[in-house]
């Protein structure tokens, strides 16, 4: 490989990593703040697909890119509290029920989005940092949408909400020991429901940042399973937010690692390159997770049904 | 409650005992809770029409209408009936691979890779030995898709019990590098230069293929479906093997206590519950689709899932589901031409079925008239 092919490959596997990592980084965000709570939810792959048809059509029908944002977050606010409902009945398996609404909200998101694969919608606006530069190349992948930056804000704001708040005091409160939380007063009921309904609306917003930016479009493929790789990269971020950024950046990149190389004439093994983010998740799971202990951060209450 | 924790518990334990021993003995079937079995479930189908009947009016066509289509399109005929058993027999298979790992008390639903691993090899054995006779053909397809579909989901059992990997991630995981195998096998080395719009493997001769019995379009795949939750149902409900598993799904700290083999246990039992899609992924190659392609991918690994809840992980009540989900699917087309639904409509249905029955979950036991009396 070239001096100037490995350059392409670098600079494409950096627009991925801030352009396909958003949407990692507001499920992940999401992901965390949810299990933080000490439920799952395994749904927010559906929840990025309500997100993406629901902002995708909305924009198309008012013209407003910003509307249809509005509507991906409210649409994470309702599946949000369906699942937030479900997986609090006693009995009730949280990973169950996320798969549920794996098949629930993917089904509603084809259904209702049928109509609009066709039509252009408005899209998002990108902010250009790489007007100086005469690289077409450089210069598309420096175009970088606001939701990047309102992503990274929303991290850092949440760990300061988990650290120095009352309410992320009890957040966390609810995820390592309900009953303790209980006997303090605190409802675990409505704690775990805002928390979920929160964490769905942020991958309702990631949702609606892969149809109105990148890549742009709304096609039943458009997720691909980002929802269920957020699960493992709160694993690996140790459900703390920051660290979910930097994985976020991580799969991101990874994930334009394989049309990267195919672009530069590397062509062998082009689809299983594709499957790298995936395989990238299962190895950092195998590397991070143990049997004997307890993950540091892991909520206590986490997949104990409590 | 008792004053002291563990004396007490051991008393109220045995007066439970004592108190239900004559019941079992005297009133013969304890009809209240297997009533409780059906009604629930039966409350749940209803519930769930219910709830899609408002959607499908909320989108503008008539309910009665859609359901009359869907009873038409799944067993209105003996022709859409062959269809329907005709899905049925994969989702069997593939509702195995949740249902028995969930006796473990493992959530598995790494179905689809399954099937499409199990598909993939078992194609790349009936190819290299082509020229053999048809039934070793099959024999060779059938082996190595359990074989490839049973280690498949072995890996997920392996991570759970030795690394302490989510499996229900890593399962999910796994469907996708799955499918990235496939796409990647079918687009170079077993690609057929003759499958253009399609990248495709070889195909298997049309003669090595299976047959459908008489002139019907149901094929052994039926077959293959029925006998191994027959099996399944055995060997979990009757076998030592099986009350070893139900041990472990009930409570793994006793059953480690008690001297099982729990890492074994869990890589064996997730071997037969992986074998079954890799089977139905063979009986996909062998009896529909003669080469393997993306057509593998075809959403019953997820179907599956559901029927695996449907059922309430019970094998038996897997065929039936099967029976009843294959109907579903088969009603698709007639949705879209006789309705102008899309054929997603089908998914938002299994979904709101999904939804009620884990709601239905929580249902067993709140209802005084489903308690047996104790005398």
């Amino acid at each position: 490989m070239s001096g100037g092919a490995l350059w392409s490959v670098a600079l494409a596997v950096f627009a991925g990593a801030i352009r396909g990592g958003t949407p990692f980084l507001f499920v992940s965000a999401g992901e965390c703040l949810t299990e933080k709570s000490g439920k799952i939810n395994l749904g927010l792959e559906g929840v990025l697909l309500m997100g993406a048809m629901s902002g995708y059509a909305i924009s198309y029908k008012t013209g407003s890119p910003w509307v249809g944002l509005l509507a991906a977050g409210g649409a994470g606010l309702v599946l949000g509290f369906i699942h937030a409902w479900l997986a609090q009945q006693p009995k009730v398996n949280d990973i169950a029920a996320g798969i549920a609404m794996i098949i629930f909200g993917s089904g509603l998101a084809f259904f209702l989005g049928k109509p609009f694969i066709q039509p252009l919608a408005p899209q998002l606006p990108g902010w250009e940092f790489g007007a100086w530069s005469s690289n077409p190349a450089a210069r598309s992948a420096l175009r970088i949408c606001p939701l990047f930056f309102v992503g990274v804000f929303v991290v850092f704001a949440m760990n300061w909400f988990f650290n120095a708040t009352r309410w992320g005091l009890f957040v966390r409160a609810v995820g390592d020991k309900p009953d303790a939380a209980r006997a303090m007063g605190i409802s675990v009921w409505g704690v775990r429901t805002l928390s979920i309904m929160a964490g769905s609306c942020l991958a309702g917003v990631g949702g609606a940042y892969l149809s109105l930016f990148y890549p742009g479009s709304w096609t039943e493929r458009v997720s691909g399973g980002q929802g269920m790789i957020a699960v493992a990269l709160v694993i690996f971020g140790h459900w703390n937010p920051v660290q979910c950024l930097w994985a976020s950046l991580l799969f991101g990149g990874a994930q334009a690692l394989g049309p990267a190389l195919q672009s530069v004439g590397v062509s062998s093994y082009y689809y299983l390159f594709n499957a790298s983010p995936y395989i990238l998740t299962l190895l950092v799971m195998i590397v991070t997770c143990s049997t004997r202990k307890q993950l540091a951060g892991q909520p206590g209450a986490l997949g104990t049904g409590q | 409650m008792e004053p002291n924790g563990a004396e007490g518990d051991a008393a109220h334990l045995a007066s439970v005992a004592l108190a239900e021993a004559p019941a079992r003995r005297f009133s013969g079937i304890r009809w209240r809770s297997k009533l409780e079995s059906v009604v629930i479930p039966l409350g749940v189908i209803i519930v769930s029409m219910i709830l899609f009947g408002i959607f499908v009016a909320w989108q503008g066509a008539e309910p009665l209408a859609v359901f009359a289509s869907i009873k038409k399109g799944a067993f209105g005929s003996w022709f859409s009936f062959q269809n329907t058993l005709v899905r049925a027999a994969p989702l069997m298979l593939c509702a195995l691979c949740t249902a028995i790992p969930l006796r473990l008390g493992l959530v598995v639903i790494g179905n689809e890779g399954a099937l499409v691993i199990g598909g993939l090899c078992a194609t790349a054995a009936g190819l290299q030995c082509q020229d053999a006779s048809a039934s070793t053909v099959h024999i060779v397809m059938a082996a190595t898709g359990m074989f490839a579909g049973g280690l498949w989901i072995m890996i997920v059992g392996a991570l759970k019990q030795y690394r302490g990997v989510n499996e229900t991630i890593s399962s999910l995981l796994l469907n996708y590098v799955a499918i990235a195998v496939l796409n990647q096998a079918v687009n170079s080395w077993m690609k057929d230069p003759d499958s253009l719009n399609k990248p495709s493997s070889f195909p298997i001769p049309d003669e090595k293929m299976f047959q459908p019995f008489g002139d019907t379009q149901i094929h052994w795949g039926l077959v293959f479906g029925i006998i191994y939750c027959l099996c399944a149902w055995f060997l979990i409900q009757k076998t030592t093997f099986g009350f070893q598993i139900r041990t472990v799904g009930a409570n793994v700290r006793a059953a480690r206590l008690a001297g099982l083999a729990v890492g074994p246990l869990t890589l064996l039992t997730c071997f037969i519950a992986g074998a079954a899609p890799g089977l139905a992924g063979m009986v996909e190659v062998a009896a529909v689709q003669g080469r393997a392609n993306e057509s593998l991918n075809a959403w019953y690994g997820y179907s599956g899932i559901l029927v695996a809840f449907l059922a309430r992980q019970n094998a038996l009540a897997c065929i039936f589901m099967s029976v009843l989900l294959g109907g579903l699917l088969a009603s698709g087309g007639i949705l879209q031409r006789a309705h102008h639904l899309p054929d997603a409509t089908i998914v938002v249905f299994q979904g709101i079925v999904f939804l009620t029955i884990l709601y239905s979950e929580s249902l067993y036991g709140r209802f005084k008239f489903f308690q047996e009396a104790r005398e």
